[in-house]
């Protein structure tokens, strides 16, 4: 069984790592990350089982990148106002993303990262419980609690 | 109740992938942070396999580069995703596109197809050919620009006069086809004999370097 060339692994997994980077750090932290990520992902890919799902293994390794780089620079994950990155034409106006973005802030950190690596990173809850060291159930909780806390308080989203 | 929860929810839901689209769309932003991606793999000495693709007057080329000097030049005709793939095997996964190994020969080429430039003066990387083909190869590089060599020849300079059929099989098998002059080896009795990528891109070849 041949491993794929790394490039292509890049390539389609590349823009999901991105994202789940971009919900996890602010817009310059989050380029690091990603390239960190898949600098540590390049390292052990070698020796990667043909049958591993490749997904899971790199949101996992973001994961631990966004954590370490938190750590690294001792603040909160994502000061107000660094929002430029986020393309405007993607229909959301201005004012509900920065509303969301701080209502993802706000989350505690389970239900915040349950709800980044369920709802856009597309992992299945078991791995969402394996990541946050937690168990399935629990790691559905999470979301669901997180998804309720947005719900009130980002207004934009509940009063349209 | 519970569907004007499910429809709030699923509205969050929608907004929160709204606000971290994927892909991005910003194609440039893209290209910025691969190319950070192998620099830093470069780097760490993890890009064990680099590649680019240029355009030629005998189509798409691809080009790879070990650490060591250029591995593999391809014709569109070889398909490069497969050429890729067997590199994958052959040599290491870890592999990116990322021009700037490759700018010199790259470089180099362009000038060659436009009649600028007589011979390559890049490090290469023979690990893809093995035993007597690797000789017949290095031996192949000997042939000056706008000469010819028959298949016999090459095979008594690599010191087998014998092995006139392997030596033609080494010419096939070329992993570095143009900077490792392949096209310059042609049959004894005139005919110019086979080449990977048609006999007429040969051709092509021999006459731009004629001219």
């Amino acid at each position: 069984m041949t491993v794929r060339p790394f490039e292509e692994i890049v390539v389609e997994h590349g823009p999901i790592v991105m994202r789940v980077c971009r919900a996890l750090l602010g817009p310059a932290d989050a380029e690091d990350a990603w390239a960190e990520t898949f600098l540590a992902a390049m390292k052990t890919y070698p020796g990667l089982r043909p049958d591993s799902n490749v997904r899971g293994w790199l949101v996992t390794i973001a994961h631990r990148k966004a954590i370490d780089q938190i750590r690294a620079t001792n603040r909160a994950p994502r000061p107000a106002g660094e929002l430029p990155d986020i393309p405007a034409k993607e229909g959301l106006p201005a004012e509900d993303r920065r509303e969301l973005r701080a209502a993802l802030d706000a989350l505690p950190f389970k239900a915040r990262r349950a709800v980044i690596y369920h709802y856009l990173g597309g992992l299945p809850y078991a791995e969402v419980g394996a990541l946050l060291e937690t168990s399935e159930a629990a790691a559905r909780r999470n979301a669901a609690d997180g998804i309720a806390k947005l719900r009130t308080t980002y207004s934009k989203g509940s009063s349209r | 109740m519970t569907t004007t929860k499910n429809a709030a929810d699923q509205r969050v839901i929608d907004d929160l992938s709204a606000l971290f689209p994927s892909p991005d769309g910003d194609a440039d932003a893209d290209a910025d942070l691969h190319d950070l991606l192998a620099e830093r793999a470069d780097a760490a000495s993890l890009l064990d396999v680099a590649y680019r693709t240029i355009d030629s007057p005998i189509g798409k080329l691809l080009l790879a580069a070990t650490p060591e000097g250029l591995v593999r030049i391809a014709f569109e005709l070889e398909d490069h995703g497969v050429v890729l793939a067997r590199l994958a095997d052959e040599i290491s996964p870890r592999i990116l596109r990322s021009p700037r190994r490759l700018d010199a020969a790259a470089a180099q080429l362009d000038e060659y197809f436009a009649g600028r430039r007589r011979q390559f003066d890049v490090p290469i990387d023979l690990q893809l050919a093995h035993g007597f083909r690797r000789t017949v190869l290095s031996h192949m590089r000997e042939i000056a620009y706008g000469t010819t060599a028959s298949y016999t020849a090459i095979a008594s300079a690599a010191g087998r006069p014998n092995a006139v059929r392997a030596a033609a099989s080494a010419c096939a098998t070329n992993p570095l086809p143009v900077i490792v002059p392949c096209h310059r080896v042609v049959r004894s009795d005139g005919l110019i004999g086979q080449y990977l990528a048609g006999p007429e891109v040969k051709q092509a070849l021999l006459d731009m370097e004629a001219a």
